[in-house]
Parts: structure tokens; sequence; C-alpha cells
């Protein structure tokens, strides 16, 4: 495991009280692969990769857990050193990682001569080898973010972030911004890249297919903690959580026969106060009494090179007769009988 | 899901109309509480006025009545004293009359100019940035053209041309400053007309002066009410220095008069600080104000300048 | 059935700053946002517009709701041509067209509480304050927000993306329009909840017979809510068909590509290569002929000379490529 995550708490101090964006996430991710953090909005995917890089906001502040690189400990006090030379870091938009007033080459040949040890002169045959690397004609460094098209400027920040021959790569939602046809492109750069340099990546983003056309392994979080995860193929395949069995029900997919979509009902807790028990429960079709007073708790299983498949629900026994419920609409139309709201 | 009894429809209050302004004028009210130098700036406003509201309690003798001392002779360049807590002109006026007086005229430039500055910079501005095209290439390049204006030098031959009125240096504050308030809300509505909701009530049928008034407008009004804040001060110390150089209205009351005559009869030589000295802490305290009070607002309104 | 929205040959160019340069040639640069087209939306249908960023798909909206005037060309509701709808007519156009946002966020007016924001309808259409609590009412159960004490006062802010944009909807459906516009309704929200404002918008078109437009980058979301999809490319429509067929068969290269394209959450789903290479061009400056011909892996003389027009290859199914793709 080149990146392990234990039972991760992260805390932000707003007007409301504490918020508890990540609260107990334990993930690993295993040399030389792709893992997703699968999530909607406000599940703590970024803050919990904002945490790994050491550079959260100011309110927010590690209330608990490890994070551990290569076998060392890290936290804010000792990450900075690793970042670009060992983490590496893609944005959404790349438009706001990319200085407007800089040539792109310029930006990237500052990153090797800054926070790498090259000369001026190896710095630019590295640009352009990194520019070739990620699809882009070595006479565009000269040019400015604003002449990139959205697609360009991500390619642009993807070699700007393997500069420095980093081996973990974090890309939040690289893809997100991006039209289809675009996006596919950006994949296939970052799956071959990937392969050829032996990467390790974490891919943050809300859309699971993406992860499914991308990722091996995935990590599904719920308000603040990891409620599934293992390899893409079990995971998405074979959901054990009632939250991933809805959230693939809810998801469109252009090559299934079903023509309906069918909501999660409800909206997640509020992190000031979440509620007791497992988080899910109130939007569960399949919650028991004890749901609302056990605590999910997510194991960890080895499987070969990677992780196994585990879930936090305390049905995951009967994971697999819940499955063919979840696949009718009729089940998440009644909401669980305890339901708070 | 169960429908809502209709009993609570019927009782549902009426929400009505016109209050998309009032909220804010209701939060630029409470405003000063928030910030310090806000409140400061305002509890400057708030004396000021209450010394020109009652000026006459204040000071009863006229600033201009010529007086004399007990002894019959003119009592021209006296220290302060109990009877004249300034001491008195070298014409014999009275310094603290003609001081408590002058706030009248200070604060009526200032506020008349204000208001003059605010409704025409932010008229100009919606129906410039609303409209766009024709319209606001010509009322910017309007504006282009006040702006290149050297400030005194116009003031004073307006006022020159016009007559040495109070309310013609108004005029030519106004004239003046009306084009920096219009640029900026204008730029403002740029932005504003994009946004969807503007879009939605488009499409829903209003007006474009609804869309104006009802929808963008609420928005800039905080910075209407910045630029005339600004305004105050700027036409108070234009009046003082038009009176200073000596273009402004003899027969009037005002602080930059004070100082002018104050500089001509030479005050300084004579040691008499009590005459010139207060009515240049009162422009400046009441221009600070004015500053303090935008800067507070600027606060509020535009968040993302806080800290810097 | 007669058709409720016809649009026809519609041009629509957008002046751009000039450069110094072209200042002096006196070259009038612009971005041709839609470079004719043409087809009609019969009463009741549910259409979808498909393409990338810059397709022109979203300024196709605007200007079927009289948002924007055509360059050329001319687009007609119920008959009467937009391009002359004045006073009283433009007014009662306003009433039977409405649109529903991508951002519900920014859809409704920071200032306003629930109540005004959907109220406003009715206020510019003129109808008595009276009959605004019930009208009001009924647009809320339509879109099932029942509770309507727990919402009206309350502002834009304090709700969900979800919740507001079931307000956006009960706005866009106090008047009891007959035409809808929807542009992205569901981009901008989360996965879980997008799923019930698809099914929503579904039913309310069903039970008040609307006839509705989708706009959407995303053919597997269009796939859930419209029988009839438009593809555009570059400011031209490249094929017009059933949905299924064209995510099942499309005809068009480019439709294949973004078929090809979408991603699939299913993980043992096999995805084929990507047909086509590079960027779309620059939309001031589009290639001549076929506008996809730069990228089309089946590129040929004609195609670079003349522009494919959109011909029937089967009963509703129209594709504009010189290509024998029947």
């Amino acid at each position: 495991m080149i990146l392990e995550v234990d039972g991760l708490q992260i805390h932000y101090g707003t007007a409301g009280g504490t918020v508890r964006a990540v609260d107990g996430a334990s993930f690993a991710v295993p040399e030389g692969r792709i893992v997703g953090l699968v999530g909607e909005s406000g599940c703590g995917k970024t803050t919990a990769v904002r945490a790994i890089m050491g550079v959260l906001a100011e309110n927010g502040r590690r209330a608990g857990g490890r994070v551990v690189f290569k076998g060392k400990p890290i936290d804010e006090t000792n990450t900075r050193p690793l970042l670009w030379r060992d983490i590496a870091y893609v944005p959404q938009s790349a438009m706001s990682s990319l200085d407007p007033v800089y040539t792109v080459g310029a930006q990237i040949v500052e990153v090797l001569t800054k926070r790498g040890r090259h000369g001026k002169t190896a710095a630019r045959a590295r640009a352009a080898e990194l520019f070739d690397l990620v699809g882009l004609s070595e006479n565009r460094l000269r040019d400015y973010p604003h002449q990139f098209s959205g697609g360009m400027r991500q390619r642009a920040a993807i070699a700007m972030a393997l500069a420095l021959e980093p081996s973990l790569l974090l890309a939040d939602e690289p893809v997100t911004a991006l039209d289809v046809i675009v996006q596919r492109q950006i994949l296939d750069t970052l799956r071959a890249l990937q392969q050829r340099l032996k990467l390790s990546m974490v891919l943050v983003t809300h859309d699971i297919s993406v992860v499914a056309y991308l990722c091996d392994e995935v990590v599904v979080m719920y308000a603040g903690q990891v409620i599934e995860s293992g390899p893409v193929r079990e995971v998405l395949g074979r959901p054990r959580h009632p939250y991933t069995m809805g959230l693939r029900n809810a998801f469109p997919d252009l090559m299934s026969d079903a023509l309906e979509l069918v909501p999660i009902a409800g909206s997640p807790p509020d992190l000031a106060d979440p509620p007791p028990g497992c988080r899910f429960t109130p939007r569960c079709p399949f919650a028991l009494a004890a749901c609302s007073t056990r605590p999910a708790a997510i194991g960890s299983d080895r499987a070969g090179a990677g992780n196994a498949h585990v879930s936090a629900c305390l049905r995951d026994g009967e994971a697999d007769h819940l499955r063919t419920f979840a696949l009718d609409p009729v089940t998440w139309q009644r909401s669980s009988a305890y339901a708070t709201s | 899901m169960v429908d809502a009894p209709e009993t609570g429809v019927i009782a549902a209050p009426r929400r009505g109309r016109g209050q998309s302004i009032l909220p804010v004028l209701r939060r630029m009210a409470a405003m000063p509480l928030k910030d310090p130098f806000a409140f400061a700036g305002l509890t400057i406003y708030v004396l000021f006025a209450l010394v020109a509201l009652l000026a006459d309690q204040l000071a009863p003798v006229d600033p201009l009545e010529i007086l004399f001392t007990k002894a019959g002779k003119v009592a021209a360049n006296l220290g302060p004293s109990g009877e004249f807590p300034l001491g008195t002109t070298n014409l014999g006026r009275d310094i603290y009359a003609q001081l408590v007086h002058g706030t009248r005229s200070a604060l009526a430039v200032g506020l008349s100019a204000a208001i003059i500055v605010a409704t025409v910079g932010t008229v100009v501005g919606l129906v410039a940035g609303y409209f766009g095209g024709t319209t606001d290439a010509v009322l910017m390049r309007i504006a282009d053209m006040a702006l290149s204006l050297p400030f005194l030098p116009f003031v004073i031959v307006l006022t020159g041309f016009l007559g040495a009125d109070t309310s013609n240096i108004v005029l030519a504050v106004a004239l003046l400053l009306w084009p920096n308030s219009a640029r900026v809300i204008r730029s403002q509505v740029l932005s504003l007309r994009e946004r969807a909701y503007v879009e939605a009530a488009r499409v829903t049928g209003a007006s474009h002066a609804r869309i104006l008034f009802v929808h963008i407008a609420p928005n800039i009004l905080p910075l209407s009410f910045v630029y005339a804040a600004i305004a105050i001060g700027w036409a108070i110390i234009t009046e003082a220095s038009v009176n200073f150089l000596g273009f402004g209205d003899p027969t009037s009351v005002s602080w930059g008069m004070m100082l002018q005559d104050a500089f001509t009869s030479q005050a300084l030589s004579r040691g008499q600080y009590a005459w010139f000295v207060p009515p240049g802490i009162c422009i400046i305290l009441v221009v600070v104000a004015g500053f303090f009070i935008s800067r507070g607002y600027e606060e509020v309104f535009m968040p993302r300048l806080r800290g810097r | 059935m007669a058709a409720l929205v016809s649009v026809r040959d519609v041009v629509k160019h957008f002046p751009v700053s000039r450069s110094l340069g072209e200042v002096v040639r006196r070259a009038r640069p612009v971005v041709r946002a839609l470079d004719g087209v043409s087809f009609e939306v019969g009463a009741g249908d549910a259409v979808a517009i498909v393409g990338e960023s810059g397709c022109g798909k979203t300024t196709l909206g605007r200007l079927m709701l009289k948002l924007v005037e055509p360059t050329t060309g001319s687009i007609s509701f119920d008959g009467a041509a937009l391009g002359g709808l004045k006073g009283p007519a433009l007014r009662e156009f306003r009433r039977q067209a409405q649109l529903v946002f991508q951002n519900p966020f920014d859809a409704l007016n920071p200032r306003f509480t629930i109540y005004r924001a959907v109220a406003e309808p009715l206020v510019n259409a003129g109808i008595a304050e009276a009959e605004h609590a019930d009208r009001i009412a009924a647009a809320f159960r339509r879109v099932h927000l029942p509770d309507l004490d727990r919402y009206l006062d309350k502002y834009p802010h304090q709700l969900s993306g979800g919740q507001l944009q079931r307000v956006v909807l009960a706005r866009a459906l106090v008047l009891a329009p007959r035409f809808l516009v929807a542009d992205e309704p569901v981009s901008m929200l989360d996965v879980s909840v997008r799923a019930g404002i698809l099914a929503l918008m579904r039913e309310v078109r069903d039970a008040m017979g609307l006839t509705a437009i989708y706009i959407s980058h995303d053919l597997a979301l269009v796939r859930y809510l419209c029988d009839r999809t438009l593809v555009m490319y570059l400011g031209t429509i490249v094929e017009d068909g059933p949905t299924e067929e064209i995510v099942r068969r499309p005809r068009h290269p480019y439709s294949r590509a973004l078929v090809a394209a979408v991603p699939v959450p299913d993980p043992d789903q096999s995805r084929q290569p990507l047909p086509i290479k590079g960027n779309v061009p620059d939309a001031r400056e589009p290639p001549s002929g076929c506008r996809f011909r730069d990228r089309c892996p089946h590129a040929f003389a004609r195609c670079a000379d003349e522009p494919p027009p959109l011909r029937a290859i089967a009963d509703g199914h129209r594709v504009a490529c010189h290509l024998e793709i029947a």
C-alpha cells in the first residue's frame, strides 16, 4: 500500500458549530492502482484528499486518525516537502491552478527549477517532454492558459503534476467540467500515463461511470464516512451497501435496458449534528432498529495485491438478497420505518 | 405524500410586493453596528447634524454681526474668553458662532451633492449597463468627458460663470463626481444582467422597468450609498477650497470662508490658532467620517475586500 | 399533429471583439453559433437537443423563447412568427413559453422569498392578487412540495439544490404554459436527487400535456426524458431521430463518437475506442463543407466542398452526412 488512511477525522469550525466533514474514514491505495473516491457533494471526499496533502482550509483541522505514505506517517507538518515530488495534485479546474499572466511553459519550468533541481535548459527540455507525454504539441508551451481549450488546460495541469515524477497522483474531479468526448480523451490519457509511469492514483469524483471506466478500486463515501470499498467490478457490479445500490439505480446508463431512474429519497444528514448509528439509516429502505444505534463499521481485507470488497452495512450478510429488492423501484419509494424525517 | 390542508393556503399571509428594497435598507441601517469605523463615522455625522439643527440655540449670536466691547470699541482679534469661546475675527465677529453655523452649510453642501451624485450615477449606471449598445456608448463617453475635466479649476470656472452661490458649487461637484459611481454601477449591472434570475424575470414577461428596479437595483443600492458617502466628503472639501481661494460667496458662513478670512487677516502670524484650527478639524472630521462609512459599506457588501 | 414550434433556416451570429488588424481590414469576425438550423416540434412532443459546449444548443433554446433574435431565419410558435411579436401578443407568448434553468442556485433572486419568486410570473402576467395563493399552491403540489408553509417564507439559500429546482419548476408551471425549455435541468444536482427531478419533469409533462425541449450534453440522461433527439455539432444539426435509435445505432459519425464517449456506470460493459481525434474547431472559422469533416474518420473530397443536407433516412430520422449510412 502506497497510501493508508486510517480513521481520519477532519473538523471544520463554523458559525453553526463543528462540522465533522470526515468522520473516521479509512481506505488504502495499493501501489500502481487507480482508486476512485466517490460520493455526492459534501460527503467529505475532497476534504479527505486535501487532508492527505496537508492543505486544509483555515478553519479545518485534523481531529484524529493517521495518514501513512510509503510506511511513514504524514501530517501538515511534513507533507510540504513531499508535494510535487512524491504526491502531486490535479485540480478540477485547471484554470485555477494556472497563472493567467505567465505562459504555460514558464509555469512548468518554474515547478521544475524551484521545486525540483533542474537547470533552466534541462527544465525546458523536460517541459517539452511532458507536453508530449500528455498529448500536447510542444510549441504550445509558449501559449498562455487562456489560449488553451478546457481539455488542453487539463492536459497541461496533468503535465505539470507529473513534472517531478511523483509516485502518487491525487486528482479532484479532473474531467467533471469537460465535454464527454474530451473527457474520454483525458481519461484515456490518464490510464496510459498511469500504466507507463507505474503511477498510483486517487481519483475524486461524483461520477460512478468515470470510476467504472478508469479505476481499479473504488471507495464509496457517505456523510463523512467510508461505507463500501473494494475492486470496481465487485463494488459497482455487486454492491453490498444499500447506498451504493441506490446510487447505481439513480445513475443514468446509456446501455442499460431499464428506462427509469430511481432517486434516493431524503437528503444527507447535517454533519454538524449527525444521527447516531449508520448515517444512511433515515434514507435506507432496509434499515433495522439496530441501524440507528450501532455506528457503521467497515473492516479491511486484502485480496492479492489490492483490497477486498468490504461494506459497513449491518446487514452485509444479506447483501445478495437485498440487492434483488434494491433493483425494484418500489423498494425506494417507501422510506425506512426508522426514518427520522 | 399528504397535501397541505387548504386552510394553510388561505392563511398564508399576503407576502407581497415592494419588499426587495426594504431588507437591503434594513441591512444597510444595521451595518454601522458591525463595523467600528462606520460606527465612528456615523457618530460624527449625528453629532454634526445635531449641531446644525441646534445652531441657533448653541450660538445665539449672529455669526456676521460686528460686536463691540463694553468699552464701545470693535471687538476685533480677541483671544478666547468666557464671552467669545474661540475669540473674534479681525472684523469683530464671533468665531464660535461662525464655526457652529458653518456646520449647516457644510452639511447642506455635502448631503445635496451626495444625493445628486448617487441618484444620477445610479440611474445612468443602471440604464447604460442594462440596455447596452448605443445608449451605453453615449452615456459612457459623456462620463469620460466629465472625468477628464480638472476638478478644482472646473469648479472655479463654473462658479465664476454661474455666480459664487453655494448651490452652484454643489452643482459643479455633482457634475464631476457622478461618472465615478455610474461607471462602477454599470459594470456591476453588466454582470447582474447575465444572472439566471434576471433572465427568469424576462421569460416570465417582466418589463424592463421591473427588471431594472425590482431585480437589479436592490443589488447595487449599497454601491450607490458608498459613492454618496464619498461625495459628501468631496463636496465639503471642494466648497472649503473654493471659499478659501476666495472664489466663494463672501456673505456665506462656512468653514472654508473662515479659513479664508483667517488667512487674509494674517491670523497665523498673530498666533490666533483658535480661529483657523477648529474649522480645519471640523472639515477633516466630516470628510473622514464619510470615508469611514463608505469603507464600512464596502466591507459589508463586498466581503471579498475584507482583510485586504 | 401540427407543429407547435417550427424553426426555419435559423442562423445566429454573435459579433466578437475585433483585433486591431481586423479593425483596419474592416473585418467583422463573428461566432457562428447557429448556421442554418431547421426542425419542427409537434404539440405534446419532448425533444432533446444534445451536443458539446459551443455547439449552439443553448443559443437555440434562447431563440425559441425569444430571448435573443436570429440573425436570419425565422421561428414560429403556434403559427405566429416570434420575430413580429409585440405588446399583448408577446405577453401572451411569455405566458405560454417557460424556461427551467441549469443552476437552481442562480435562477432565483437571492433577495426574494420563495413566495415572491413563484408569484413573479403571476405579477408580470397581471393576474389578480387574490388568485395568487391558490395558483402557487397548485404549482407546488405539482412539483411535490405540498408542505407550502415550510417553504414560502424562506430565501433560496435556505433550501437544498433539489428543493430549489422544484421551486424553479413550480415558477415555470405557475402560469400553466404550453411550452417548456429546460437547459441542463439536473446537471448541477447530486446523483441521488437528479433521478427524482427527471421523473418529476416527465410526470409534469404528461399531466399538463406540455411540449418540451431538453437541452443537455448528456446523451445518457436524455434517454430517460425524450423520445426524439437532435444531435448538434458546431451550429448545425447532424442527426435528428428517435433517441433509442441514436443511442443504439447512431448513423452520423459524430453521433457515433458521442455514444462511444459517454461513460457508463457498469464496469463489465466493454467500451469501444473513441473513433475520432482532435478538438472542436474554432466557431469563428469553421471548416468548409461539412463542419465535422476534419475530425471524421470517413471524410472524403465531397465533404470539404459542400455541406451535407439533413436528409431523411427513415420515417422521423434525418442525418446530415454524405456517406450512405442507411
